[in-house]
């Protein structure tokens, strides 16, 4: 157990190094000179070269890479060309809004999901089943924009209820800052829902076949007991690996319903420094999501283990 | 091997050849010329002369979302073709040469799956400039490791199996092998596969569209479509329906085909999931 916790973190470290090489690497490439933009485009080749100098521009590859590097260790991150404030406070201001927004959003999912997936496998092949299943395909197949654009068109416009976009802020207005994110956060749970839904159902089916649960009926416990003690919890185990894959997925992709609502949050932080060019800000930003998605990679790994002891057997 | 049989697949089929016979009819004929703008008829609700209502230039919708069948088939063709043509080489390869070259293709394939797609996709588009060209790109070759995961695991179990020995046996070359033998037995998975894909490229096109950042005006795109509705949302609420509902129609109907394939194909899967 140890060892195999020892060797899941030192893959974790050099999964993270090198996707740190690789947006460091893919991004040196970008065309567009980061002096130039902020020097504007009548700077004096003299001040250009002054201040790539000073960023450190000037320096081959394997310098710069290394001392990017080094001061993220140390804690330290660049400043944002547009902003002219640390890129690590931007990103942070942002997670406070994707943050709750993914957070809400797998809510909204696992509460749709967990309780129609043990439905439809209750009721397998009967009209229960077919009308659950036929809404998930429904809700595989709608872009999750649009459902959040048919969102804003009947809480927003038409009834007045919620706002159509923006964000006031937690210090501000903190029930506002909760409206603004309701929508949002259901149109992607909703979609997410479906593909919960589904996963629960067929776990549910599988485990619902297993020996111990027909021991368990037959000992005469209650089919209540039996379903959400007994079949649930070992039911579970394949959701909850799929739960945290979508919930990394949401702090880095939920960058289009950021931009139908117009959230200050992360994948529309990024988005924009794109079209601005801001350096800093974009690979800072990127790498963010990409450790993001491996670490939650790393502690739904984890969880598997604790969870189930078989796991701690194998390998 | 009756696909007919299967009900996800007939809908799915009907579903899919609405959507085929719209593009190609789209090319020949359409109500209206989707692109000109008619200042007149601009923001009408639906009626009889405009059956899904006009847009902010009095285009007429309905020819728009006619054209906009035509780039979304060709957003899932171009992409799955990118993503199948380099991911089932690579997996392939993978697969024979089992050990460190393998083994490291497939570690760079699932460091690419950390990525996020979109914004990355996003980042592509405008170091590249937009347009639906570089859209596609930008979402093929996400699919590649897709198709290389794939392919290495489906071929790698195939390489163990008995007839593969005798070929061998019979003194058949390692490419002949892949051609004659490997590549037919793992036909299916990779046809379900690629129908996945190609419901998963629409979505994404449209979402890149949505942004500015795939098809280009005054190209018809669904996602476009969405992104322009959003504009005019309080006056001219239509707009933001019948794109929608164009993606939401071809992608079901995809994604039934691709259950429908993959139930009639492997009927072991089908037993499974049906228990």
């Amino acid at each position: 157990m140890p060892l195999l916790i020892f060797r899941k973190t030192l893959s974790l470290a050099t999964l993270l190094l090198l996707v740190s090489l690789i947006v460091f690497g893919v991004l040196y490439v970008l065309p567009g000179d980061p002096a130039q933009l902020i020097l504007g485009l009548n700077a004096s080749d003299e001040t250009l070269a002054n201040l790539r100098s000073q960023l450190g521009l000037d320096q081959p590859y394997w310098s710069q890479y290394l001392n990017w590097l080094g001061n993220h260790l140390r804690g330290r991150s660049g400043e944002s060309i547009t902003y002219g404030v640390p890129v690590s406070r931007l990103i942070g201001n942002a997670l406070l809004v994707t943050g709750p927004l993914a957070l809400l959003a797998m809510l909204v999912a696992v509460l749709m999901a967990i309780p129609l997936g043990i439905f439809a496998a209750r009721h397998r092949h009967r009209p229960g089943d077919t009308l659950v299943m036929g809404a998930t395909q429904l809700g595989l197949a709608i872009p999750e924009f649009w459902l959040g654009l048919l969102l804003m068109l009947l809480f927003a416009v038409q009834l007045g209820w919620l706002p159509a976009g923006g964000f006031p802020g937690w210090q501000v207005n903190a029930w506002g800052s909760i409206k603004a994110i309701l929508l949002p956060a259901f149109a992607l749970g909703v979609i997410r829902a479906a593909i919960l839904t589904r996963l629960t159902r067929s776990a549910m089916l599988e485990v619902l076949g297993e020996d111990y649960v027909r021991t368990a009926r037959a000992k005469g416990l209650r089919p209540r007991t039996v379903i959400y003690l007994h079949a649930l919890k070992n039911a579970l185990i394949p959701v909850l690996t799929v739960m945290g894959l979508q919930l990394g997925q949401l702090l880095a992709g939920a960058v289009i319903i950021e931009n139908v609502y117009h959230l200050p949050g992360l994948g529309r932080l990024i988005f924009q420094a794109i079209g601005q060019r801001d350096l800093p800000v974009v690979r800072d930003g990127v790498l963010f999501m990409a450790a993001a998605v491996v670490c939650v990679n790393y502690l739904v790994d984890m969880a598997y283990v604790v969870i189930d002891p078989r796991m701690r057997l194998e390998r | 091997m009756t696909f007919f049989a299967n009900t996800h697949f007939r809908i799915g089929l009907t579903l899919c050849l609405v959507v085929v016979l719209m593009a190609a009819l789209s090319l020949v004929w359409t109500p209206y010329d989707g692109t000109v703008m008619r200042p007149a008829d601009r923001l009408q609700g639906p009626s009889l002369r405009h059956p899904m209502g006009t847009d902010q230039y009095g285009r007429d919708l309905f020819s728009r979302i006619m054209g906009g069948s035509v780039t979304s088939i060709l957003a899932g063709l171009v992409t799955v073709s990118i993503g199948m043509g380099l991911g089932v080489a690579l997996g392939l390869a993978a697969a024979y040469h089992r050990g460190v070259p393998g083994e490291a293709l497939m570690r760079l394939a699932d460091l690419l799956f950390a990525f996020p797609a979109v914004l990355t996709a996003i980042l592509i588009t405008t170091i590249w400039g937009p347009s639906l060209t570089n859209a596609m790109l930008a979402i093929g070759i996400f699919y590649i490791p897709v198709f290389a995961r794939l392919t290495r695991a489906t071929a790698a179990a195939i390489w163990e199996r008995d007839f593969i020995i005798a070929a061998r046996a019979a003194g058949m070359g390692e490419v002949r092998i892949v051609i004659d033998h490997i590549l037919p037995n793992i036909l299916s998975p990779l046809l379900v596969q690629a129908t996945i894909q190609f419901a998963v490229a629409i979505l994404a096109e449209a979402g890149l569209s949505y942004l500015g950042l795939g098809t280009q005006p005054p190209a018809a795109s669904w996602g476009r479509m969405l992104g322009e509705a959003q504009t005019f949302m309080a006056m001219a609420p239509w707009m933001a329906v019948c794109p929608g509902l164009a993606i939401a129609w071809t992608v079901l109907g995809l994604n039934l085909l691709g259950d429908g394939l993959r139930d009639t194909l492997d009927p072991r899967m089908a037993a499974e999931r049906h228990t």
